[in-house]
């Protein structure tokens, strides 16, 4: 039917769509802690409401979809999909307004020292969404399996980070207030990180039919080998 | 157990049919194509698949229905029960009693709804009115019709409605104890709410019958059946569990039917 496609392609659209602002929600939540730019994280916070407005339309648009054209094999595993993925992305966006708020209170002291490794830990988690969005996009297998992967490397980021920051609370009792501020945001970011993860595991289940969720990372391993 | 006849799916009830084989000719036309099935007991088999594509052929198949047709040949094997029901030995009219069968089209005699279902058991020779009685009553019950005609027996079966007349059909069929029920298109001339009571009494029967359902409507394959058959050009393209089938088809021709992208 070639008006159910249409409407597929549409729904797909909507989801690219909102998986590039939350991607730009990051980003910015980001470049307001480093540049130290409280209007900038201000104004992400303002924006959230389009994420949440795509995520009410998605959701209205697959569960209209799935009573008016009964959808079956892929097509239903790609409304399902769409559907489950959209939650993940409105969290996402949650979170970089966190950072925000946490941005808008740091901004407000003196740095607490030069942001390394939370610009890294960002930039891994961004590039997991812009890769999970084109794997779900091009139906790519390898790339949502590698997202997973890259997961791992977020987890041990944050507890560098946060080994990092106990030193300096142990040393100065001043830090504290801004220490743990900068642990939230760590902890945000890998937030962001699992959702990514969330995400590359439903394109999996769109693609292969298999649920992974919940498996250990050998079985993981184990059914991408097959 | 059934591995060697459904290669991708293992169903929980064991074989109520085997097929090997199965080539069916219509003259020179070819039907069926090398079918290889085991269609598990007591449970819903659905078959599906567009126009021409040989289901109608293999459910009749299953009742030696197309023995009626002079052009048609069969070749391979059908065993029920490890009987082969081509084999010179075995007897038509058991067979078909047996194995059961409804039909697209209400066809009830045209005689009173208590006629219809006595008929059966008449030719085979009972005729005490207490036993005719006792049975019609429990198969109007069992096909979900004794409330609405316990009242009026003697009426003309052909006074009921399409609906009402395909489960005085399935009485008819339940009347003579069947071990099989084949259904072919069974619904088509019914409407939505006709349609949900004789979907709610194929779930019904399947405690005590192997059914199978040709359909042209998956939304009712997926509705009834444990699992489904893919049929194409005569072939059985796909065998597996009917979740299997509605989610995740094995198959991408199956894929392409199922999500109404084929041809």
């Amino acid at each position: 039917m070639a008006i159910f496609d249409e409407e597929l392609a549409h729904l797909k659209e909507k989801i690219l769509k909102m998986g590039l602002l939350v991607e730009g929600s990051i980003r910015d939540s980001i470049k307001s802690l480093v540049e130290r730019d409280g209007e900038l994280a201000r104004e992400v916070i303002m924006r959230d409401h389009q994420i949440n407005a795509l995520d009410v339309e998605i959701d209205e648009e697959g569960i209209r979809l799935i009573a008016l054209r009964q959808p079956k094999a892929s097509d239903l595993r790609f409304i399902v999909t769409a559907l489950k993925i959209t939650s993940d992305l409105e969290r996402m966006g949650d979170l970089a307004e966190d950072i925000c708020e946490r941005a808008i209170e740091l901004n407000e002291e003196p740095q607490l020292k030069p942001y390394i490794d939370i610009p890294r830990m960002a930039e891994i988690a961004q590039g997991m969404l812009v890769d999970v969005l084109d794997a779900f996009i091009k139906k790519d297998t390898t790339a949502a399996y590698d997202i997973i992967k890259r997961d791992d490397e977020v987890d041990g980021l944050t507890v560098q980070i946060f080994n990092e920051l106990l030193f300096f609370m142990i040393q100065d009792p001043r830090t504290v207030s801004r220490a743990i501020k900068i642990t939230y945001i760590a902890k945000y970011l890998e937030r962001i990180a699992d959702h990514a993860t969330n995400i590359a595991e439903m394109v999996l289940y769109m693609i292969e039919g298999k649920i992974i969720r919940h498996m250990t990372r050998e079985d993981i391993e184990r059914l991408e080998g097959n | 157990m059934n591995s060697a006849f459904n290669p991708a799916y293992n169903p929980a009830s064991g074989p109520a049919f085997k097929i090997e084989g199965l080539n069916a000719f219509y003259g020179p036309k070819q039907a069926l194509k090398n079918v290889g099935i085991g269609i598990p007991q007591k449970s819903v088999t659905a078959l599906i698949g567009p126009s021409g594509c040989g289901k109608s052929t293999f459910i009749r198949c299953l009742n030696r229905m197309n023995d009626l047709i002079p052009v048609f040949r069969l070749e391979g094997k059908i065993l029920f029960d490890d009987t082969d029901i081509y084999s010179k030995e075995v007897d038509v009219i058991d067979i078909r009693r047996r194995i059961g069968m409804v039909f697209q089209k209400p066809n009830p005699f045209p005689k009173s709804i208590y006629e219809n279902i006595a008929y059966g058991l008449r030719i085979q020779g009972i005729n005490k009115r207490d036993v005719l009685d006792g049975t019609v009553e429990e198969s109007l019950r069992k096909a979900a019709l004794w409330d609405e005609v316990s009242d009026r027996l003697k009426e003309p079966a052909l006074s009921l409605s399409g609906g009402q007349q395909q489960r005085l059909c399935i009485a008819r069929a339940i009347a003579v104890e069947p071990e099989v029920m084949l259904f072919d298109e069974p619904c088509s001339a019914l409407d939505p709410t006709a349609t949900a009571k004789i979907e709610d009494l194929i779930l019904e029967l399947k405690k005590d019958y192997t059914v199978v359902i040709v359909t042209h409507n998956m939304q009712q394959a997926a509705r009834v059946s444990t699992q489904t058959g893919f049929f194409l050009l005569g072939e059985l393209i796909e065998f597996n569990g009917t979740d299997r089938i509605f989610t995740n088809p094995a198959n991408k021709v199956t894929e392409e039917y199922i999500t109404g992208r084929f041809g």
